[in-house]
């Protein structure tokens, strides 16, 4: 069932892909849709039970600006900022350097260090979230953003070492030799010669860890309370009870604490996609 | 010769030692106090009955196995262990589903790469807005689900309202963002199909599921074992969407072992950090039969690069 390439087909085929193509993606993604066009639509139209014919006016800048003014809703966003952005720098400048030294040496217990980083990328939150959580209320961390940084920094490096230390052990080892044989001091190897080629590597990273910890919402619950800092997904909760029932602002809020993540996607798609399959499929 | 290398510093002759120690520390460490020891820590709270304040040793009360006893007679966990059992189950079906997708539109027309970008988005939603948007499809008076039910003159559902239809309804809001990331790693796993084996097949008479099946999947090898670990890890860690479509509701019918142990250890319903923690460690367990397995496959693949 691999389709034949459609240039090949005739005509009919051809026009009939065309048009089912833009279908399949409305019906793909109908639910998307139907919170979009909740989020202009004025509150009466919900009171007088008007959820899908035609909006009795169109209040996009009203709903978003209620939003954006008169909620707590900015500041959850500049909350997920400072948690998201220290943390990706964090894990990945953490897994560089773990990724070099399980790429580019040999020694005793590589495997075995590289595979208890896997390992533990995998396990279930749970299993964590009490000691966890410990940890961070007797280092007075609790309900500040340093604390959710510091521990994803540390979960994060689990998944990044997997990945960075792939992506080293397939560069050409002719390049770390040659340097050797200069007498090149190791350091300077790792920041002059296998740094500038990791780049890609780093891109990739840098726009999946924004994406999870951007997503992150259990963590957020178990190591913050308040608008203090709290990231926006777990603000989003408190944003809903702050508003039930007004589905034109619930419907607007998710579609702003959704934006980040889904602009940095269109903008890095290509890094992004080679995050996600691990680098394992070229 | 000899003298060069009785002049070099002891740092000199153990660079290859020393350096990649000093390079591991840092992450070695976070992770071993943020990840490592707290799994084992894990193991313990589960033999006490502590509610989490003040230290272990002097508040919680050492109770062996009593807790995993308790779970054994606990009816909530008991659901819990089923429906992460119809989790694992279903959450599969993403793995069909995307490649189905990635088949579709795994052809070269003017805006496909749009196409394939707008069909993966639902996985870079955070789970909880994916949460919401699906509780309002649902809405039993005005969700659009409803709306179509109704217009196609079918009695209308009140999906997580009823207890027998919540877990599908919540897994069926999962299965979208999966299936979005499955039929990503499917289309990169496509483009690196041989187009020339394809065509020999073709040329053979392999066509429909024979050709899929002999000549296609086996070139996805790698796409699918990514997309099995994904998805398995993604079933086990459902949480988010639990949490904000139902919470765990109605009558606890949709509870998986992540959330009930959350429900135990941090909620309204109670802090007992020692019941929380059994409940993990048999999550955990569970988990761990898969990690097994993926760790044996990759070190499988590692070996011949090793020599």
């Amino acid at each position: 069932m691999f389709p034949t390439p459609i240039q090949k087909r005739s005509e009919a085929v051809r026009v009939t892909y065309q048009v089912f193509l833009p279908i399949a993606l409305i019906l793909w993604l109908l639910p998307l849709i139907a919170v979009a066009s909740f989020s202009i639509r004025p509150l009466t139209d919900f009171t007088q039970g008007n959820f899908w014919g035609w909006p009795s006016s169109f209040n996009l800048f009203t709903n978003y600006g209620r939003v954006f003014f008169e909620s707590d809703m900015p500041r959850y966003m500049l909350n997920s900022l400072m948690i998201t952005i220290p943390t990706v720098v964090g894990a990945v400048a953490l897994s560089c350097m773990t990724g070099f030294a399980l790429g580019i040496y040999r020694f005793k217990g590589n495997l075995l260090i590289f595979f208890m980083f896997i390992a533990g990328n995998f396990v279930p939150f749970q299993i964590l979230m009490v000691p966890v959580r410990d940890l961070t209320v007797s280092l007075n961390l609790y309900d500040t953003k340093l604390g959710l940084v510091l521990f994803h920094i540390a979960f994060q490096t689990g998944f990044c070492t997997l990945f960075m230390r792939n992506f080293i052990k397939a560069l050409p080892v002719e390049l770390i030799e040659a340097a050797r044989v200069e007498g090149v001091a190791e350091w300077r190897i790792f920041w002059f010669v296998v740094l500038p080629l990791m780049r890609p590597a780093i891109a990739a990273l840098a726009v999946l860890i924004f994406t999870f910890i951007w997503n992150d919402y259990f963590w957020a619950i178990v190591l913050t309370q308040g608008p203090e800092a709290q990231p926006v997904t777990a603000g989003i909760t408190s944003f809903n009870s702050q508003f039930v029932a007004q589905y034109h602002l619930m419907s607007a809020g998710s579609i702003v604490a959704a934006i980040p993540p889904v602009a940095m996607f269109f903008a890095m798609q290509k890094h992004f996609i080679a995050g996600l399959t691990l680098g394992a499929v070229k | 010769m000899a003298t060069a290398a009785s002049q070099q510093t002891w740092m000199q002759r153990n660079k290859m030692i020393v350096t990649p120690i000093l390079f591991l520390l840092p992450g070695l460490l976070f992770f071993s106090v943020y990840v490592i020891i707290p799994i084992f820590q894990s193991f313990q709270i589960s033999a006490y009955e502590w509610n989490g304040l003040g230290d272990l040793s002097e508040r919680g009360e050492f109770v062996g196995l009593q807790n995993y006893r308790e779970l054994m007679s606990d009816r909530a966990f008991e659901v819990s262990l089923w429906n992460n059992v119809k989790w694992l189950a279903l959450y599969l079906l993403a793995i069909p589903g995307g490649l189905f997708i990635a088949l579709f539109l795994n052809q070269t027309v003017t805006g496909i790469r749009l196409y394939k970008s707008l069909f993966f988005f639902p996985f870079v939603i955070s789970q909880v807005v994916v949460g919401l948007v699906f509780t309002w499809f649902y809405l039993p008076r005005g969700g659009l689900l409803n709306t179509i039910l109704g217009g196609l003159g079918f009695d209308t559902l009140n999906i997580l309202g009823d207890p027998t239809l919540a877990t599908y309804g919540i897994i069926a809001a999962g299965l979208w963002p999966q299936t979005a990331y499955c039929m990503i790693l499917y289309l990169t796993g496509l483009n690196a199909v041989d187009p020339e084996q394809v065509e020999a097949a073709r040329l053979d008479g392999a066509k429909g599921w024979r050709m899929l099946w002999h000549v296609v999947l086996p070139q996805l090898r790698p796409a699918t074992f990514i997309a099995f670990v994904v998805t398995i890890i993604g079933a086990l860690r459902s949480f988010d969407l639990i949490s904000v479509m139902t919470n765990g509701g109605p009558f606890g019918s949709t509870r998986v072992l992540s959330f009930y142990m959350f429900e135990q250890a941090l909620s309204e319903y109670g802090f007992r950090m020692g019941y929380g923690s059994a409940i993990a460690v048999v999550l955990f367990l569970i988990m761990l039969i898969f990690i097994a397995y993926f760790l044996y496959s990759m070190w499988r693949d590692e070996r011949p690069a090793r020599t």
